[in-house]
């Protein structure tokens, strides 16, 4: 019996290391080890043995079993790694092959710039505002100093729906600086996006129809420094830290002291170039401590409060910033122009 | 405004700063420089000659061979075409490699075998007009000794010719800004630079000596309407020799953009360009009775403008009139009828003071804008309409063209007291956020001719911008330095800031749509009025009641729109026309209602615009749900919509809410989209986001997780074909109760096996309990109720 033990043992790892396949190995398996295989139907032998011989011969027969199993487990380690190998290289695909396209819409790139504007100046307190752009010229011109005669309110600039000249379209988003003294109480810190219109043919800066973002600020103690500080941060995450600004002197019939903001060519660097048309610099928004008398005409004394306020053109800031040359181009719609924001 | 640096020299001496610290100096205290030019910069290798022989070609039967001495040992032989020249002129001769305007360049050549070392120039080759040379031929060479002022500089062959043409200056463009009329003068914009640069500002006062006589013996002026001309200041000269202006007059002139015409003309422009005070010359002969007459214009009457184009005056028109008829235009251009010309022997100047908006209308009204007008309109110093006909009065001795009557008519009804303001230097530093001390204040003012006197500052009179304190303010910024102003941030206003509800709807509903594959579009609120015939909405619509601009640009931007569905399907059929393929749109914008007020109803909305590709009408429709669902409106309803003339009466859907119409999806009319130029399906669907504000559900709130089983079962049913699928859903959901979780629509099928005028359609339901797990009976008596309910309701029947 021992021989047949030994005779079976070196038979049987012999024929489990020649195993090609796991199913092949499985049937090795049962024939030794299964139910009614060979190694069972020895041990089974067992009990013919005199008692005396059977402790031997059963840790003999179990060193044989142990021999075979741990034999079989290295066996169909093996031949499991390699099954793994043979189904990976046959599963390889060519990964450069494109994705599967999601398609998801683009933002239209005015609204990308304003969303940029609109969150700075959220961050940092102001509340945004909307109101109506078919607009009282009360609102528009008189209460924001520009009376009876004033140049802009000729019909050849603005666009009028009463011979009184009295309903127009906005022709800036100035009047919200009204709507924000009327309806609310100092300390009032508001921007307010959106259309407004001007008499202009359309050509690849003009457009009847644009976009300017407005923006308010009246409490106690409001100084042009505020302005400049502030106005200098918004710049400053629009376009980078450290980025250079300077205030030129201008005019505006609701602001006084004016100014215009300008900022260093980002792609010259100051020196002058193409873009910034040899300047330098590039102008960015108009702005100015409130006028008194605006303040005034809205029920707010100018001795107790002060105020700043600016205005940005958004079309050609975000004309600036994607490099569109025409602004047909952002009214056009061509799903080609629009594809690329 | 054009200023010479040269002419500026004569009033403040900036001449060592360059012109571009120049350049911006002035932009930063507020005189924006826009572009800053050299005349002639093009030009170099260019000498006086002068022609010491010249003979004819040999091989040419016009041109001529000239022996040119440029004051070197030999003379230059150059050969010319032109044929007004003659032995001993001075002339222009551009050597080898001289460069001339427009990228000329001159070479040494041959001209049919005879040797031509450059060319002899004509003033046009210079870059010059017929104006600026009078005494010169226009057609032929340009002879220097032909001019009596270059005659006098006494010039020498070999001489650098760009000093004596008025080719050596820089000549700066100001943008002003309409609130300091006073700098679209040479004194305004010296008084700015001298301020910037803390030079000295010399003035000088106009003295005319006079030749007798009495003004008043030959004129009188009367002002009828004192509220357009506050103020009309004449003189006279007699016996004017009307010829061409001298060199120097005209070389100014020309640098501040204006033509030399003859001296009486050329002085009201001299006077016009150094003060910013428009001027006019009257031929005196024909102002009838030797009256003028400041007032409007009566119906009917005309005029011929200097510029040769008649017009019809209005009663609003203010005219400067003798007896009879008007003669001038105020402040806009005078008459033909009046005209200075060769034989004028008497000239009345006139320096007046118009009312800014009557010129700019007046202006606008005859379609013509010239400097005169565009100074007056911005209103103008009163008091400088003296000063400007004595400073006439003195060039016209000075050029010795003709004899000033002594005595000065000065109707002067407008007199105004001088403006004060009180200097509080602490609320300056309070608005500016500075710390200026009151000194610097003073001297920043005074430099500016602001007069201070204890705490009262004294406006000039040509400041009528400055008004208070603010005012003030300003002046001090700007030449404190607007960027030595510190940068501060205000001290925290209580204010949290954060975007409207409406403003985070208008977000969520762009986010929706653009993970829908819908690019954002932004088209004009104005349309034209056929747009809504396009779309075919009903003559009694609403809708029709539109806001109208009563100038618009044109026809196609004249109404409001009180739908957005034209731009868009407008936007879809362009996209096609650049052969686009397959193109998904939204725009979030507004339309404008009419209402009982003044105002519009201006109420926010969502349009989608689909074609191409595999998009049908559910393709937007998903869309649509998408949408709705992520902003929370969770029980919208797609009904049969057959009205709406712009859609597909089979493929159109109405969008409900509860009560509330959310909107409506479809595929536009085959015959609408014809009409905007399509031939293929579009989709479209319109959205109202104050009903998706109103019917959205804002609070989520977490629902317990499911922990039995579900059981899904497959259910196809039979029915009219006029059932919809929306209709049996409805009544499966009813039948099947609580226990249903959901009921998905899978498939239709009408044909072999389906009867004439029947459907089959096919739903996955899914049912479970939250008490435990369903048994076979529950689920088989909920799949009976909702058969039961189906056959009842619907005449639908298991298939």
């Amino acid at each position: 019996m021992k021989e047949e033990l030994k005779k079976m043992r070196e038979e049987a790892l012999s024929r489990l290391k020649n195993a090609g396949s796991l199913d092949e190995l499985e049937e090795l398996r049962v024939g030794y080890l299964g139910k009614k295989g060979k190694m069972t139907a020895i041990l089974r032998e067992m009990g013919k043995l005199p008692a005396e011989e059977r402790p031997v011969m059963g840790q003999l027969a179990n060193q044989v079993r142990a021999d075979i199993e741990s034999c079989l487990g290295e066996v169909k380690k093996d031949l499991e790694e390699k099954a793994m190998e043979k189904r990976l290289e046959e599963e390889t695909i060519d990964v450069t092959i494109p994705g599967k396209k999601v398609n998801l819409g683009h933002r239209h790139p005015m609204y990308i710039a304003l969303d940029q504007v609109k969150e700075i100046f959220v961050g940092m307190g102001f509340d945004i505002i909307d109101g109506p752009e078919i607009e009282l010229a009360e609102y528009n011109f008189d209460r924001l100093n520009a009376p009876e005669g004033h140049p802009s309110r000729d019909w050849s600039d603005t666009f009028y729906f009463d011979t009184d000249s009295r309903v127009m379209l906005r022709s800036q988003t100035s009047p919200m600086q009204v709507h924000a003294m009327e309806t609310r109480k100092p300390p009032i810190r508001v921007v307010a996006p959106g259309r407004v219109y001007r008499k202009d043919e359309v050509d690849a800066t003009h457009s009847p129809m644009f976009h300017q973002i407005e923006g308010l600020v009246i409490d106690k103690g409001i100084t042009m420094a505020d302005l400049k500080g502030t106005l200098n941060t918004v710049v400053e995450s629009l376009y980078g830290k450290g980025t250079k600004t300077r205030f030129r002197p201008h005019h505006f019939p609701f602001t006084e002291p004016s100014c215009e903001l300008d900022v260093q060519c980002h792609e010259c660097g100051g020196v002058g170039c193409r873009v910034c048309k040899g300047e330098g610099w590039i102008e960015l928004l108009g702005a100015g401590m409130v006028h008194p008398r605006v303040l005034e005409m809205s029920g707010i004394d100018p001795e107790v409060y002060s105020g700043w306020a600016f205005g940005i053109g958004l079309e050609r800031m975000a004309m600036r910033r994607f490099n569109i040359t025409d602004m047909r181009l952002i009214f056009e719609n061509n799903i080609r122009f629009l594809e690329q924001f | 405004m054009r200023l010479s640096r040269n002419w500026l020299s004569e009033f403040t001496d900036v001449k060592d700063i360059s012109d571009k610290d120049f350049a911006q100096g002035m932009t930063l205290s507020g005189s924006k420089v826009e572009t800053v030019e050299h005349p002639g910069e093009e030009i170099s290798g260019i000498c006086a000659g002068r022609i010491v022989k010249m003979v004819r070609h040999q091989n040419s039967d016009h041109m001529w061979v000239c022996q040119v001495d440029v004051g070197e040992d030999k003379p230059l032989q150059i050969v010319t075409g032109a044929q007004n020249q003659k032995e001993g002129d001075l002339v222009v001769v551009a050597r080898d490699g001289a460069t001339l305007p427009g990228g000329v360049t001159i070479r040494t050549g041959n001209l049919r075998g005879e040797l031509s070392c450059g060319m002899l120039c004509s003033y046009q080759e210079l870059g010059f007009s017929d104006n600026d040379w009078p005494y010169s031929v226009v057609n032929g060479l340009f002879i220097l000794d032909t001019d009596p002022d270059l005659r006098e500089m006494n010039i020498q062959p070999g001489d650098d010719l760009l000093p004596v043409l008025g080719l050596r200056d820089s000549q700066i463009e100001f943008e002003i800004t309409p609130n300091r009329p006073d700098c679209l003068s040479v004194i305004g914009l010296a008084r700015e630079a001298a301020a910037t640069f803390d030079r000295e500002l010399k003035l000088h006062t106009p003295v005319v000596k006079g030749s007798g006589g009495d003004i008043n013996d030959f004129a009188s002026v009367k002002i009828e309407n004192p509220e357009l001309c506050p103020r009309y200041t004449a003189r006279m000269v007699t016996d004017v020799k009307i010829a061409p202006s001298p060199l120097w007059l005209r070389q100014r002139l020309r640098a501040g953009g204006l033509r030399p015409i003859s001296n009486i003309v050329d002085i009201t422009n001299y006077v016009m360009l150094e003060y910013g005070q428009p001027m006019h010359a009257f031929d005196f002969s024909c102002v009838d009775g030797g009256q003028i007459v400041v007032r409007t214009a009566k119906e009917g009457e005309t005029i011929t403008t200097l510029d040769g184009k008649p017009h019809d005056l209005t009663a609003s028109m203010l005219c400067i009139c003798d007896e009879h008829k008007p003669c001038c235009v105020g402040g806009v251009m005078g008459g033909e009828n009046s005209e200075i010309i060769g034989d004028t022997a008497r000239v009345l100047f006139e320096a007046a003071n118009f009312n800014g908006t009557s010129v700019r209308r007046t202006s606008m009204a005859l379609g013509t804008r010239t400097d005169s007008s565009s100074r007056f309109e911005k209103g103008l110093d009163i008091t400088a309409t003296l000063t400007a006909v004595n400073r006439a009065c003195e060039l016209v001795e000075m050029l010795g063209c003709g004899k000033v009557v002594d005595g000065v008519i000065d109707v002067y009804p407008g007199k105004k007291p001088q403006t004060t303001v009180e200097l509080d230097a602490g609320a300056i530093n309070a608005l500016l956020g500075t710390d200026i001390s009151r000194e610097d204040m003073v001297k920043i003012l005074t430099k500016l001719d602001f007069t201070v006197t204890g705490s009262t500052v004294f406006v000039p009179s040509w400041r009528g911008d400055v008004e208070r304190l603010c005012d003030l303010a300003e002046e001090v910024a700007r030449f404190y330095g607007y960027n030595n102003i510190p940068a501060t941030l205000q001290k925290g206003g209580g204010t949290i800031g954060g975007y409207s509800a409406e403003e985070l709807l208008e977000k969520k509903v762009g986010e929706a749509c653009r993970s829908c594959g819908y690019s954002e579009i932004l088209t004009y609120s104005f349309v034209s009025p056929s747009a809504l015939d396009k779309i075919r909405v009903p003559a009694d619509s609403p809708l029709r009641n539109q806001f109208k601009i009563l100038n618009p640009l044109g026809e196609d931007t004249s109404v409001m729109r009180t739908s957005a569905l034209p731009s868009m399907i407008e936007t879809l059929c362009r996209n096609r026309a650049l052969r686009n393929d397959s193109v998904y749109l939204y725009e979030t914008a507004k339309i404008y209602l009419k209402t009982d007020g003044d105002l519009a109803d201006e109420q926010r909305i969502l349009s989608l615009g689909a074609y191409g590709g595999d998009c049908d009408f559910y393709t937007i429709k998903g869309a649509v749900e998408t949408v709705l669902t992520y902003c929370g409106v969770e029980d919208a309803e797609f009904s049969p919509l057959t009205t709406d003339a712009a859609y597909h009466p089979g493929r159109c859907a109405k969008i409900t809410s509860g009560e509330r119409t959310v909107g409506v999806v479809g595929q536009i009319h085959p015959q609408v989209a014809a009409t905007f130029g399509s031939d293929i399906p579009l989709y479209c669907a319109e959205i109202s986001l104050s009903a998706v504000m109103e019917r959205r559900n804002t609070s989520k709130l977490y629902h317990e997780l499911p922990r039995y089983p579900a059981v899904n079962r497959d259910l196809a049913v039979v029915a009219d074909v006029n059932v919809t699928v929306g209709q049996i859903e409805k009544v499966i959901r009813h039948a099947a109760g609580d226990l249903l979780e959901k009921v998905e629509f899978f498939d239709q099928y009408r044909g072999a096996g389906i009867p004439e005028g029947k459907r089959s359609t096919a739903y996955s339901l899914t049912l479970r309990s939250k008490t435990g797990t369903l048994t076979d009976a529950i689920s088989e008596q909920v799949m009976k109720n909702v058969l039961d309910e189906l056959k009842e309701k619907l005449g639908a029947v298991l298939r």
